[in-house]
């Protein structure tokens, strides 16, 4: 039994089945890709999983937990963080900012009105936002607005801002969609160092087949709605199904 | 100290020695001087300096940490106000219960307008602020007569009950707002060698109160809760996938500020016992607006500097008439000194709106952080001067505005 177990799911947006019957199931602490073509309907099941969207029938269940019908915010509360396709970040904040509010989120839940206390005397919690900046390496960034930062940067701040909260399952959206090759070999190296240094559950949306074959341990290839085979990266290489999906018939 | 930083302790200091030595500052011209026209040391102007200032770092709070354009805060001072005449009218002239109540009732008030306004945000918020604004006018001014006597306001009448206090004095007159007995009109004029400062008890009560407001202020802008409302105003989606619920804050400090709003009408109402309609109109709405715009959002002091900067116009530049200007321009020959006050009649007293609209534009152009970063650009170029601060100098650019 995975810690995220999709089951059934039907998704329509008027007369187009985005998502039909579609099964997934994710392991703990293992990398979960999963890809496909265009339209495939990755980014629809990604919403369908932190409450953007709700399924037209099925369920999806966290650790036990059914999250249909609940709030984004809700989600991550049960330990489900999402790394967006451009990096999302507080821009107007500063980096060491950006790293306190899901620590605080964590701790005080979805809303505290801690008036009174100032963020300095947060001793504990700066700490640990600084031993995440390090494990990022980007604690000397801490002071600069987080605007002013390269795309690269923007991206590592997102993930040390969703790893702070040590969540149960990370979410990534296409994480190097728009990447140059560089910035893309830079986020793979990222990923894998977090991998191999904590306990982490990840699911992957991917397009680029060189990310998905260096991280996944696990693939499940979406096409035209439905997963057409979840088998390992060795196996996925040379299917004969994966191939048609993405090259067409012909192929 | 007391809780604050380094830096918002020196601002918090200013503040506090701008307040309590107002009568001074704000007297700079002898009184036989021509220049004593330019003077606003009056205990009535210096009264609304703080009043509209403690309005204006109230609005600061939402508009400048979360980025929600209210239009209709004057709702909640004219709301405060009518909470303070009642309670002079029905307990006791002593403004202490007519403040607490003025700040209830606005509180109140604002948890449901807020509640219905915070469920749409950018214009729609603004609209929905506006509407509920334009409504309270309106049920002021005509529907609510009972309440709020309508067009000729809310004033204290001879037959009031005030249980607590007496309907009138002994000779027979309407008794004065006070503090445990010190009226809040009295004031005292001390003439030093040409000057004459006015004391007088009303304003060192709304210095006192604006200081406290302001404290709070700062202490609400370095808090978690501040730091998240800055996170509202930056990203939602992240805000909203971190975990975090942005409703509870945003209608906390819409709250908060309509609070402030009410605080400030009531101690509106304490000088002066009256409450109009006018008070609530979206006219009003927009002032304090510009204020803090002018003064510069989301920074700590710019809301008072932007208040003070405003009425001082409102009061000081509309005096300003053609025989004054004659008085100025008295050495030019004849005809090129009708020629130039015609120019700039338009722009002095009853035109004073079209220099402060002109002045608000070339803030708004040129210094898009208000008055607040012009003094900052100022004390960059004055420390640029100095070779050695150089680096200090770039690295407050990347600090956030205070």
């Amino acid at each position: 039994m995975g810690i995220l177990e999709v089951k059934d799911v039907n998704k329509r947006f008027g007369g187009l089945k985005a998502l039909s019957e579609v099964n997934l199931s994710v392991t703990e602490n293992t990398v979960h890709a999963i890809i496909g073509p265009n339209g495939a309907g990755k980014s629809t099941l990604l919403n369908c999983l932190v409450g953007k969207l709700i399924p037209d029938t099925g369920s999806v269940m966290f650790d036990g937990q059914s999250v249909l019908g609940r709030k984004p915010f809700e989600i991550n509360q049960m330990g489900i963080s999402r790394v967006f396709q451009t990096p999302e970040i507080f821009g107007d904040l500063t980096v060491m900012e950006n790293m306190m509010i899901p620590l605080f989120a964590r701790r005080d839940g979805a809303y505290r009105l801690h008036a009174f206390r100032s963020v300095e005397s947060e001793a504990e919690l700066r700490s640990r936002a600084e031993a995440m900046l390090e494990d990022v390496k980007m604690l000397d960034k801490r002071n600069m607005h987080s605007a002013s930062m390269s795309r690269g940067d923007k991206r590592r701040l997102e993930m040390a801002m969703c790893l702070v909260q040590e969540p149960r399952l990370l979410l990534l959206d296409e994480p190097t969609a728009g990447m140059a090759r560089a910035d893309t070999n830079n986020t793979i190296d990222l990923l894998k160092e977090i991998k191999e240094k904590r306990d982490i559950t990840m699911a992957i949306i991917e397009h680029d087949m060189h990310v998905v074959f260096s991280l996944a341990d696990r693939i499940t290839v979406l096409a035209q709605g439905t997963p057409l085979v979840e088998d390992s990266p060795e196996n996925i290489k040379g299917h004969p199904k994966v191939r048609e999906a993405y090259l067409g018939e012909a192929a | 100290m007391f809780g604050l930083g380094k830096k918002d302790t020196t601002v918090f200091v200013v503040v506090i020695i701008l307040a309590l030595c107002a009568p001074f500052i704000l007297n700079p011209f002898p009184t036989g001087s021509s220049l004593a026209q330019f003077n606003a040391g009056y205990p009535d102007l210096m009264q609304r300096f703080v009043i509209f200032g403690i309005f204006a770092i109230g609005f600061n709070l939402l508009f400048g940490l979360t980025g929600y354009l209210s239009f209709g805060h004057a709702a909640f001072l004219g709301m405060g106000s009518y909470a303070a005449v009642w309670m002079f009218k029905l307990l006791s002239m002593n403004v202490i219960p007519a403040i607490l109540l003025s700040m209830v009732v606005a509180g109140l008030f604002a948890v449901v307008i807020g509640y219905v306004s915070l469920r749409r945000s950018g214009i729609y918020f603004s609209i929905l602020t506006l509407a509920f604004a334009q409504m309270s006018y309106n049920l002021a001014y005509s529907v609510l007569t009972p309440i709020t006597n309508g067009e000729t306001g809310l004033q204290i009448t001879l037959d009031d009950p005030r249980i607590l206090g007496s309907s009138a004095t002994a000779d027979g007159s309407i008794p004065v707002t006070n503090l445990f007995g010190l009226e809040m009109r009295h004031f005292t004029t001390v003439d030093v060698a040409g000057w004459s400062f006015n004391f007088s008890v009303g304003y060192y009560l709304c210095a006192v109160i604006m200081i406290l407001a302001f404290y709070v202020a700062v202490r609400i802008f370095r808090s978690p809760f501040g730091m998240m409302l800055r996170a509202i105003k930056s990203n939602q989606q992240r805000l909203y996938y971190t975990g975090l619920n942005a409703r509870p804050y945003t209608l906390a400090v819409f709250v908060i500020s309509g609070m402030y709003a009410g605080l400030a009408g009531g101690l509106m109402a304490s000088m002066d016992p009256l409450a109009g309609p006018e008070r609530m109109q979206w006219t009003a709405s927009g002032e304090v607006v510009l204020m803090t715009i002018l003064g510069g959002a989301g920074t700590l002091i710019g809301p008072v500097l932007g208040a003070g900067f405003i009425k001082y116009f409102e009061n000081i530049f509309s005096k300003i008439n053609d025989s004054v200007l004659h008085g100025w321009f008295a050495f030019l020959p004849d005809g090129l000194e009708n020629f130039v006050i015609a120019i700039l009649h338009p722009f002095v007293g009853k035109g004073w709106h079209l220099t402060l609209g002109l002045m608000f534009m070339l803030v708004v152009i040129f210094l898009p952080g208000g008055l607040v970063e012009g003094g900052q650009r100022i004390s960059r170029a004055l420390r640029r001067d100095k070779p050695e601060d150089n680096g200090a100098a770039s690295k407050a650019s990347h600090e956030p505005a205070e």
